[in-house]
């Protein structure tokens, strides 16, 4: 029985809360957030380091998830943990990502709204499976973990992983 | 998948490493687990406190990671090293495999947290590979 071969791609215990009061439809899709979880994400991103967390995070995609090297064929040697380490196109890519994060922790109450067209982009012109930013959600978690230590408190995981469950959640939306 | 020689050594290297660590390892990851995935928490309604300092989470985390350590030992052959506790799962606490993914995070963000950049992109692989495999084990006789 080969249960555990199974990708399993629930987030169950991560949606987004919806709030109490609902006067209208916007607020009906809003994420809530509490504000405790706004500062574990807040309080941890001032002290990212936006180049490494990313190049951490992306590498570590590249190495643990090793299928992932199929939408990387343009940027060189990425066949091993090595090359992949040292790849200097890694490197600006996993930046450029961690950047973009940014952008939706600047606008937690509408990262759908932020990430459309991010969203178009990755459906229509880079073919990307949407599994993939659940895997990266993984590995930037772990990454920070690594950076923080005991820091990266179960609470405040827990608040990063709802942010990376609305991210994927939001760059999933435009898929058809 | 498979382990292959290097994954061993990996995996065995770390264990070394952090195995006087393990019982508070483990009862971070378990607690990790139940704050971060809250629908965990219906298997242990039978714990009288479920917050990461309870003393029923830090020793059964401990357990947990003792019979990692046991698989870690018997890494030739897995699927007998945990056969007894495959059994368990499989009929008394027929736990949902999908939590033995979650658990499987957690103790990676644990273990990340307490070996920080020792815990590199190879060793993350190793023990994400192995993880999974005890996880098989696990549900190897559930059906």
């Amino acid at each position: 029985m080969g249960m555990a071969e199974v990708m399993d791609t629930s987030i169950f215990g991560l949606l987004p809360q919806l709030p109490n009061d609902q006067p209208t439809n916007q607020t009906l899709t809003m994420v809530h957030w509490t504000d405790e979880e706004r500062q574990a994400i807040t309080s941890i991103w001032a002290e990212v380091n936006v180049e490494e967390a990313g190049h951490q995070a992306l590498t570590r995609v590249l190495v643990v998830y090793p299928w992932t090297q199929r939408y990387f064929s343009t940027f060189g040697n990425v066949s091993n943990a090595t090359a992949i380490a040292g790849n200097h196109m890694v490197r600006a890519h996993g930046k450029r990502v961690v950047v973009a994060l940014g952008d939706a922790i600047k606008n937690l109450d509408n990262v759908k709204a932020t990430y459309a067209k991010l969203s178009e982009l990755h459906s229509e012109k880079l073919h990307v499976d949407p599994e993939n930013f659940r895997l990266l959600g993984e590995t930037l978690i772990i990454s920070l973990a690594a950076q923080f230590g005991a820091a990266f408190t179960p609470d405040i995981q827990a608040a990063w992983q709802k942010l990376m469950a609305v991210v994927t959640a939001a760059l999933s939306k435009q898929y058809y | 998948m498979s382990l292959s020689a290097h994954d061993k050594e990996l995996i065995g290297k770390v264990w070394t490493k952090i195995s006087p660590k393990a019982a508070q390892i483990g009862g971070d990851a378990l607690g990790r687990l139940i704050v971060v995935f809250p629908q965990t928490k219906i298997y242990f309604s039978h714990f009288a406190d479920l917050s990461p300092s309870s003393p029923q989470i830090k020793a059964h985390g401990a357990k947990v990671l003792g019979a990692i350590g046991e698989a870690v030992s018997g890494i030739d052959n897995v699927s007998a090293s945990l056969s007894k506790l495959s059994e368990l799962h499989a009929y008394n606490l027929r736990v949902d495999p999908v939590n033995f993914k979650l658990l499987a995070h957690t103790l990676l963000v644990s273990l990340s947290a307490t070996l920080g950049a020792e815990f590199t992109p190879e060793i993350h692989l190793a023990w994400d590979k192995f993880l999974a495999i005890v996880a098989a084990v696990l549900s190897e006789k559930y059906r």
